[in-house]
């Protein structure tokens, strides 16, 4: 059989006639925004990019209606409309990113990342010092916010989707309300609460509740609507061999559902990692080492980042850009190693 | 609802050929069934019994007043046209009915002569005597197929002292294990549907029920499955009681003893007629059952 005769085919691609009318209308629109801008006091990159746009909407129209009619124009302007604010949203992600990136690399170096700052202060030259301390402190703290929340968290989903019970409503309408609560109220209950009304100064522990305290609601609502993707199908299956309510939750429900409450999880650390506010009343700043989660002031990333930020030279910024930076790598590492942990269970 | 599905996936269902499936040839097709199975049945026990079972969701009266017997080592088919109660009926033979909120029911079912809804019972082991496998297969994704089959013991807190043995038992009997014995630590969700309806019948088995309940388990497979499961429900009669719901009037002629046609007439859903298959699909007592038999409604 002379297969080979058989041409791949794709009649439902553009046309090269198709793609040159679209180059044509983008260039024509760059040209029209550029000239707007030369002839009218409007000025910088948003002028540009905002006139682009309008001006591809007009002339995109005007090539499209010939060819398709005014059914034509509307489909292309959702397009377009779809397309502008998608592109909005990953220029602010992108631009975060580049400045966080561009300005706190300058600043990294091997003992930015192996030393701590009790020799050295904020206002020293870049290279002197690090933040170790702070690196340690930050993952000490999500450490023990996942072990208060995570349980918390999946328990009380557990309760809203298998037990239903009564409190249902009650407890739905609280997590709701907790996952507004603003991070610095969370900060102040748990100052409030215990350190003013105990012997316990602040500590590493007290931050981690401080954290968890923001971290569940985020768990709590991730994994109930994991677990309610659970099929009805599976539990009954469970059911009906004779299990116990627990018994088909705990084997069946959960490793089910195991993927999407590492999910939970994630969402949850990221909603906490670079909470500062929190801290100040609860941890407070430090600029060494410690290793005693019960007892002390705690250095974390959060909080260099805003002493840096104060100190208002330009190594104190330099240093918290870094810090900044160094704060996205370990979440960044974090999440790919949950990702991975997570995969390890069948896909389908 | 789900009943459309069927309509579509099922190529042999009543309505889509009417002409193939007249009454003779159904009743043929019983009378054979019925010649091949009288040999085999023996006596097991006594069986599983419903008295004045009526169900409720909310307010709405879905079954009325059904008594049926099912003696033990016997098939019944259930059939009846869509939202006729014969799920709702099911359910409440294993007590899976309550787990929907807002329901009730009225009635007794007798199981060995025991009520399973006397107060202060174990409801667990009423469920682990009396199995049940679902329209839609649903193996549990995160086991293997080993683990899925045996998955029962763990849920249930039984002891096996050879569960190697088990396994290949389970799976023999459910036709399966020659597809899968090389491959009992892979993910169930790589079977075809038709073998991961059959591998829950081997879990469904695993925890040694007297009775197995099966709603609709060919509805959403191929011919070819289907066969298979039916000779595993052949297999299995000889050894147990099953009770079967089916939209495929060929399918309860071919593998059941028994067969209660179920209607409901806008009301609530009720038994119309019960006895021999063979009987219902020759010479039905009842004009409605006729009618549903012949292809006239339905």
């Amino acid at each position: 059989m002379p297969t080979s005769t058989v041409q791949k085919m794709r009649p439902w691609a553009a046309s090269p006639k198709d793609r040159a009318l679209t180059g044509l209308s983008v260039l024509l629109s760059v040209l029209t925004a550029i000239l707007i801008v030369a002839v009218t006091p409007m000025k910088g990159k948003l002028a540009y990019f905002a006139l682009f746009f309008l001006a591809w909407f007009v002339i995109d129209s005007l090539f499209v209606v010939r060819k398709q009619g005014s059914k034509g124009v509307r489909d292309g302007l959702a397009a377009k409309v779809t397309l502008f604010g998608a592109v909005i949203v990953s220029m602010a992600v992108f631009s975060i990113l580049w400045a966080t990136i561009s300005k706190g690399v300058k600043g990294l170096n091997l003992a930015f990342v192996t030393e701590n700052m009790r020799e050295a202060s904020l206002f020293d030259p870049i290279g002197k010092g690090g933040i170790l301390h702070a690196i340690l402190g930050t993952l000490m703290l999500i450490a023990i916010a996942i072990i208060f929340s995570v349980p918390m968290g999946i328990l009380t989903a557990l309760y809203l989707t298998e037990i239903k019970g009564r409190a249902v409503g009650l407890i739905q309408f609280l997590v709701q309300a907790m996952s507004g609560v603003p991070s610095v109220v969370a900060g102040l209950f748990i100052y409030a609460a215990i350190i003013l009304n105990t012997p316990l100064r602040s500590s590493g522990f007290l931050g981690g509740l401080a954290l968890t305290i923001l971290m569940v609601p985020t768990v709590t609502r991730t994994a109930q609507e994991v677990l309610n993707l659970v099929p009805r199908d599976l539990r009954e299956a469970g059911l009906a061999m004779g299990a116990t309510q627990w018994k088909t939750v705990a084997l069946v429900v959960v490793p089910a559902a195991r993927s999407g409450l590492i999910t939970a999880t994630i969402l949850g650390v990221a909603r906490i990692a670079g909470e500062t506010a929190p801290l100040l009343f609860t941890v407070g700043v430090f600029d060494s080492y410690n290793f005693n989660p019960f007892k002390g002031d705690q250095g974390t990333i959060p909080t260099v980042v805003w002493r840096g930020l104060m100190g208002g030279t330009p190594e104190s910024v330099q240093r918290a850009w870094s810090a900044i930076l160094v704060l996205l790598i370990v979440v960044l590492i974090m999440f790919v190693l949950a990702r991975s942990f997570g995969s390890k269970s069948p896909k389908k | 609802m789900n009943e459309s599905v069927q309509l579509t996936q099922n190529g042999t269902h009543m309505s889509d050929q009417p002409k193939n499936t007249t009454p003779s040839s159904l009743s043929d097709v019983a009378a054979k069934r019925a010649e091949t199975k009288i040999a085999g049945t023996q006596p097991l026990g006594t069986g599983l019994e419903a008295r004045g079972v009526h169900a409720w969701f909310d307010k709405h009266h879905a079954l009325e007043d059904v008594s049926l017997d099912f003696s033990a080592g016997t098939v019944t088919a259930l059939i009846g046209p869509s939202g006729c109660g014969k799920s709702t009926f099911i359910r409440t033979l294993n007590r899976m009915h309550e787990f929907i909120p807002h329901t009730s029911m009225a009635g007794q079912v007798l199981l060995d002569g025991k009520d399973i809804y006397e107060p202060g019972i174990d409801v667990t082991k009423i469920r682990l005597q009396i199995g049940m496998v679902f329209q839609k297969p649903n193996p549990f994704p995160s086991m293997t197929i080993g683990e899925n089959v045996l998955s029962g013991l763990k849920l249930a807190q039984l002891k096996v002292d050879n569960q190697e043995d088990l396994l290949e038992e389970c799976l023999t009997r459910a036709g399966l294990w020659t597809e899968v014995k090389d491959r009992l630590g892979a993910h169930a969700g790589g079977l075809s549907g038709g073998q991961q309806q059959r591998l829950c019948i081997a879990r469904a088995l695993a925890v040694k029920p007297k009775v197995l309940l099966m709603d609709e388990p060919c509805s959403a497979l191929d011919p070819g499955s289907t066969l298979r499961i039916e000779e595993t429900i052949s297999q299995l009669s000889k050894s147990m009681t099953i009770v079967i719901v089916t939209h495929n009037m060929q399918q309860a002629a071919r593998v059941s003893d028994y067969t209660a046609f179920f209607l409901s007439d806008g009301g609530p859903g009720q038994m119309i007629e019960v006895g021999p298959t063979n009987e219902i699909f020759s010479r039905p007592r009842d004009e409605r059952t006729e009618n549903y038999v012949t292809g006239r409604f339905g």
